[in-house]
């Protein structure tokens, strides 16, 4: 395959020099252990308590043309991974040609046409998530400023073949403009305009399919083909940026809306304001009836052709993101703010050293249905659906967010963050817990950074969440020593004191070393890991509790 | 599953005999050409990475990343000293995703940043570098070859960095 792209005449060295290589490489390892306090036994486990996650990324590239791939390994999956992954193979090649006009891949593909609101192909490792197309792409810029795309193709989901119509065919056409490039006399306008569209179809053959509910039996005309197009604009001046997109979908009966045959909506505004020191972010979203994957009967987290991310803002304390929001795709109205102010160093105000706030508010909620007719209720299959107004506000609270966070220098060597947020999170509808009461926790959070020299540092952080709802209170504790440049040591311990059920109250101490050198980094850690949902982006992962070691490694070539 | 196997062994075998011919004259890496965004939403490509012969810095972080947010508050305490000293330029590569990215922009004004941010909404800038976990952070010489890399943050890696970025002005070889 390379070969055939040498040159007559070329020598082979000079094919070797003037190209290079990159890559990455990931092992996630474990060993889990019984743990009669967490409920964990040899059965438990499958029998299978070393597990691994492994991958290899390489690319290569050689003037115009660009070749890669990826091998995986899951023998067997980490807990809390689909067990769907068990195996290994090449799930994701390429090669590409490209230069001024054109690109052209052809293999797997990442994707994303504008917010990604009509197609997002993306991979995220600790998700387990990866839909890629494989295909072809295509990109064509006739001039400067403008930019076509074209993609055609099926997805990725875990090592399943494409065969048998168990996927759709996704084809996919986007074209981008920036206007200030394409008009020679608006190229040097403080105002910045750019605009783009695009339309994506997803072919699943089958015209009809059988569906049994509640003990009957109906048939489903279904639509083959279903199309689902949008456009955007960003407008800029100066310290200002105002972007919306907007994108609609025919009807397209799935798992995810419960068959119904309405279409569905998205819209996204948001506007900004900054300057040195002052930054202010408003957004809000609307969806309706917005699932959109290449396979109709999918429900479990896989071959989403768009994306769709929450709203609110993502968390990486433990315990901030003890409970994490999730776009509701059948419906939902979001907005969010969020203001970042520094006062400078050597100002009366922020003293020596400077003092950063930041304020995020985040809500969303349900949007507003109402029956389409007396004798057919709200989201029946193979109706309507609901009737809806544009933007229309529902009175169900699905999750609410106030967080205020203070970043301060104390001289030198000392720091801290301190943070307290107040969520309120609709369990019963974000995590499917009917009936379970919504859960409205405080938390507070202080992190402290202590450089006790130039190779030397030391760092606390300190978290409490207090709930009367779900688990109840929780406390958490960390501390990391690092010497600078090559090793770590951390020691940490989240304790579940306020579970209702006494059995319940347990400790998750977990003590953990690494060793970094340039772009290796090796970790091992041994203890206790809570239930919890993990999310990135769009998506979540439910992740079991477990016990034993965990050995982590990562390269970058 | 064997045919695939079969073509990773090859391969695999392929590039490390190509990374033993790699003898030490044979030309550093450079940055991959990419197109990205900038923070007004044009597209960028990563060809127009430029400091005019000095030397440059890429971070990979995002706003979510807490050690990448603290990697560039303690650069950015002493960023106007090391642009005065040494000419440096540091591109701030986001890979924040469509969540996030419209947060880009604000939150580094709100911090007090100067440096210029990138957005990789997609990860496909990070991906063809072979970046793994962030933050990773690379040094790039004048002629923009890639001659220092390091992932993760620790307190006091930024006067690697800027030691590196030292013996490129002063001329001197990095192992």
């Amino acid at each position: 395959m390379l070969a055939g792209l040498v040159q007559p005449g070329l020598k082979a060295q000079d094919f070797l020099r003037n190209s290079q290589i990159t890559g990455t490489f990931q092992a996630d390892a474990a060993l889990y252990q019984p743990d009669a306090a967490m409920g964990i036994t040899t059965q438990s486990l499958n029998g299978q308590p070393i597990r691994m996650n492994g991958y290899t990324e390489v690319n290569y590239e050689y003037k115009n043309f660009y070749a890669g791939m990826r091998f995986e390994a899951y023998l067997p999956p980490l807990l809390g991974y689909d067990p769907a992954y068990q195996g290994y193979g090449v799930p994701y090649w390429y090669v590409k040609y490209k230069n001024d006009l054109l690109e052209i891949t052809a293999g797997n593909f990442y994707e994303q046409f504008g917010e990604g609101m009509t197609l997002r192909t993306y991979q995220e490792w600790t998700l387990g998530y990866d839909n890629s197309m494989k295909g072809l792409r295509v990109k064509f810029m006739p001039s400067k400023g403008i930019t076509f795309t074209g993609v055609y193709g099926v997805q990725r989901t875990f090592w399943i073949p494409y065969e048998n119509n168990n996927r759709g065919i996704v084809k996919g056409f986007d074209a981008d403009f920036n206007l200030n490039d394409m008009f020679n006399g608006f190229s040097n306008s403080k105002f910045k305009i750019t605009a783009g569209g695009s339309f994506v179809s997803d072919y699943q053959a089958g015209k009809t399919m059988p569906y049994s509910i509640d003990n009957k039996t109906y048939v489903l005309n279904l639509p083959e083909n279903v199309a689902c197009y949008g456009g955007r604009l960003n407008l800029n001046y100066a310290g200002f940026n105002f972007y919306t997109e907007y994108a609609h979908k025919i009807n397209d009966p799935s798992k995810m809306n419960r068959y119904i045959y309405r279409p569905g909506d998205a819209i996204l505004l948001d506007l900004s304001y900054s300057r040195k020191n002052l930054g202010i972010e408003v957004k809000s979203k609307w969806i309706d009836n917005f699932s959109y994957k290449s396979n109709r009967t999918y429900a479990i987290n896989g071959l989403d052709i768009n994306y769709l991310p929450a709203i609110n803002k993502e968390h990486t304390y433990a315990l901030a993101a003890m409970y994490p929001y999730a776009t509701q795709t059948t419906g939902e109205v979001g907005i969010a703010g969020s203001v970042v102010y520094t006062i400078p160093k050597n100002t009366k105000l922020g003293g020596k050293t400077g003092i950063t706030f930041e304020v995020d508010f985040s809500q969303v909620n349900s949007i507003r249905k109402t029956p389409i007719n007396d004798s057919t209720f709200i989201g029946q299959t193979g109706t309507l659906g609901y009737n809806t107004s544009f933007y229309s506000i529902g009175n169900d609270v699905y999750w609410q967010e106030i967080q205020v966070d203070i970043t301060k220098k104390f001289g030198k060597k000392f720091k801290g963050i301190f943070e307290y947020l107040y969520q309120t999170y609709n369990i019963a509808v974000v995590q499917g817990h009917l009936g379970a009461p919504t859960v409205y926790s405080q938390i507070g959070i202080a992190d402290f950074t202590y450089n006790v020299s130039k190779k030397l540092s030391l760092r606390w952080e300190l978290q409490g969440l207090w709930t009367k709802q779900d688990n109840g209170n929780w406390a958490s504790a960390m501390m990391e020593i690092t010497v600078s440049p090559k090793w770590f040591f951390t020691i940490s311990d989240q304790y579940n004191y306020g579970n209702p059920e006494p059995a319940k109250q347990l400790q998750y101490y977990n003590v953990a070393a690494g060793f970094v050198y340039n772009t290796t980094r090796i970790q091992l850690a041994y203890g206790r890991q809570r239930d919890g949902i993990i999310c990135v982006g769009g998506v979540c992962r439910y992740v079991p509790q477990s016990s034993g070691f965990t050995l982590t490694i990562t390269s970058s070539l | 599953m064997k045919k695939t196997t079969l073509i990773f062994i090859c391969l695999s075998a392929f590039l490390i005999t190509f990374a033993q011919t790699e003898d030490a004259s044979a030309r550093r890496k450079t940055v991959p050409v990419v197109s990205i965004k900038d923070i007004y939403g044009n597209l960028f490509s990563t060809a127009d990475i430029n400091n005019g012969g000095k030397p440059i810095i890429l971070d990979f972080w995002a706003t979510w990343c807490k050690p990448c947010v603290r990697e560039l508050s303690a650069i950015s305490d002493v960023y106007d000293d090391w642009v005065k000293e040494t000419g440096v330029k540091l591109y701030a590569i986001s890979i924040d995703d469509t969540r996030s990215s419209s947060q880009v922009r604000p939150y580094v004004d709100g911090k007090g940043w100067s440096y210029t941010v990138l957005l990789d909404q997609n990860s496909d800038l990070k991906r063809a570098m072979g970046v793994g976990p962030i933050p990773m952070t690379f040094v790039l010489n004048g002629k923009g070859e890639i001659v220092w890399s390091h992932t993760t943050f620790a307190e006091g890696n930024e006067n690697d960095i800027i030691e590196v970025v030292r013996k490129i002005v002063k001329g001197e070889e990095i192992k």
